[in-house]
């Protein structure tokens, strides 16, 4: 095919799609149907990661010291922790102190101090930031079984519960987004087998006159890749707008929940929408054109 | 230059049909050929073998020495450009203006539009459809509607018409009318090929005759008539 026919193919693609009206609709619906569903669980899982990743650097450990050591082993047992590869900080939380803080929680009015008298039942405690978030399970492992060290805790699993949420949510969006893939494409193949139905006796005097082989292809699967670019713009549109508004509404009533707004991430998830639904479009295409349309 | 050698073809269906049988065949350029014989005796076989659209089951079809049969897939519709085909019902596409008809053609091939802003008004002008260029098939009459037929074939200037009964479906004064213009299509240059019935046209233009009955070529005649 010559490149000064493009033309011709690309207005023959469109008016493909606008031929059969019913079949197209049916199609780029389904398209979009099935972009929105991996632009929502792509935009959940993002959200996800970004959530771990705030809340992992924000995670600190707490290593509780044996109650037998004094202060001064206490201090040396830091000194030696803060020795260890990916710490970040270290810092000493005396009993005392933790019991003030134990006291702020509970309210101006409380005086555990004065409950609690000579009695201290809270351990000295270590507080370690690690330099990368990803090292502190490890890190906490290897406190665990640091001798001095009589309990560790962080993140009291709230990171593993995220990201086993996420896990769930793409295994389940996976299955789903496959099977509402293979619909589109068997809607785009049939829409597609359709126009060729209807154009029979157009392609009978192309191939008399002698077009070539692709040039009587081509418009087809433009038509394909048409359905699945609108289909794409359509579903963009909608994840668009639902998420702005989702994000917009978060903002103002759930504002420990930070939605990922950054242009990158939504840019990147559009062309990823765009480049799946095309691709889609082209797959329906090819299975009709080399099925249906004899040249 | 077109010519058959032995050519035999066979449709190979649930009955085997032997459409031709031995069919030896000189062609020159810019000969008017009429191609005769009773319903089934194998003339639009013989025209599908030189367009290409069947291949001989035996013996060679060759264009300018070269073999049909051998002919590479993707050579095929560059072969084909240079023939134009005319059907005895019009084949037209119905949504289409008499123009867009023959731009579709054109544009089938590949020409750029300002070839085809070129040639198309000038096929339609040789046709006598320069008047009717906005009109739809159907609003045309018969004749009308086989000179845009004709006008499609001509605008990839063939150099070779092939027209399968093209007056088959049309009263004897538009037929003498359509014979005139492949007539003059003829005496520009172009080899004219038709496959026909019209006994009275046949005898009245005289042209070489080649008649078939039952897949054999049973007479070939130079300014021969419908019947011995
Ligand atoms: N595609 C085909 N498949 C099977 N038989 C065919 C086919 N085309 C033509 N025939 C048979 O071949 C013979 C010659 O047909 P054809 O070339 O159309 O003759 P004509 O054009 O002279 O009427 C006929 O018996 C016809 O039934
Ligand atoms: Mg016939």
């Amino acid at each position: 095919m010559k490149v000064s026919s493009l033309g011709y193919v690309v207005r023959d693609g469109f008016r493909n799609v606008w031929r059969n009206k019913v079949m197209s609709v049916a199609s780029i619906s389904t398209v979009a149907i099935s972009l929105f569903l991996l632009g929502v669980v792509w935009l959940f899982i993002s959200n996800v990661n970004h959530m771990v990743t705030k809340v992992e650097s924000e995670l600190e450990i707490n290593a509780y010291i044996d109650k037998t050591y004094t202060r001064d082993q206490g201090e040396e047992l830091m000194q030696q922790i803060s020795r260890l590869p990916g710490i970040a900080l270290v810092s000493y939380v005396t009993k005392e102190e933790a019991l003030l803080i134990l006291n702020g929680r509970f309210g101006p009015e409380a005086n555990l101090a004065e409950t609690v008298g000579e009695y201290n039942p809270l351990p000295d405690l270590i507080k370690i930031k690690a330099s990368r978030p990803e090292l502190v399970p490890d890190l906490a492992k290897k406190l665990e079984n640091t001798i001095g060290i009589e309990t560790v805790r962080y993140g009291q699993g709230t990171v593993e519960r995220l990201l086993q949420t996420a896990d769930w949510v793409e295994r389940a969006g996976f299955v789903g987004l496959i099977g509402i893939s293979v619909a589109a494409i068997f809607l785009i193949s049939t829409s597609i087998r359709l126009t060729v139905y209807s154009r029979r006796e157009e392609i009978t005097i192309m191939r008399l006159v002698g077009a070539t082989n692709w040039y009587i292809r081509w418009p087809f699967l433009v038509e394909g890749i048409f359905i699945g670019l609108f289909g794409s713009f359509m579903a963009c549109a909608i994840l668009y707008f639902g998420y702005m508004q989702l994000a917009k509404y978060l903002t103002v009533n759930l504002t420990f929940i930070p939605l990922l707004t950054d242009r990158e991430v939504l840019l990147t998830m559009g062309g990823n929408i765009l480049a799946y639904g095309s691709g889609l479009g082209l797959i329906g295409s090819f299975l009709s054109v080399f099925r249906y349309l004899r040249v | 230059m077109i010519q058959f050698f032995n050519v035999s073809k066979i449709y190979a269906g649930e009955v085997k049909v032997t459409a031709l049988e031995d069919v030896n065949l000189t062609i020159e350029k810019g000969e008017f050929i009429f191609l005769v014989g009773p319903s089934g005796a194998g003339k639009s076989t013989l025209t599908k073998l030189i367009i290409r659209e069947e291949i001989a089951t035996n013996g060679q079809v060759m264009v300018d020495g070269k073999s049909l049969a051998r002919m590479k897939q993707r050579e095929i519709p560059y072969y084909r450009r240079n023939i134009g085909f005319v059907f005895q019902d019009f084949r037209l596409l119905m949504t289409r203006t008499v123009y867009e008809n023959v731009a579709f053609a054109a544009e089938s091939v590949e020409m750029t539009r300002t070839q085809i802003r070129q040639r198309v008004p000038m096929v339609l002008e040789m046709m006598g459809l320069d008047q009717k260029r906005n009109a739809f098939p159907h609003q045309l009459s018969g004749g009308q509607q086989q000179r845009l037929g004709i006008a499609r074939a001509m605008v990839n200037n063939p150099t070779m018409i092939i027209a399968d009964e093209p007056t088959g479906n049309l009263d004897p004064e538009t037929s003498s009318e359509i014979m005139q213009i492949f007539q003059a299509i003829n005496r520009r240059g172009t080899t004219v090929m038709i496959a026909t019935h019209d006994k009275a046209m046949v005898d009245k233009l005289r042209q070489r005759v080649i008649q078939l009955r039952g897949g054999f070529v049973v007479r070939d005649q130079k300014n021969g008539g419908y019947a011995e």
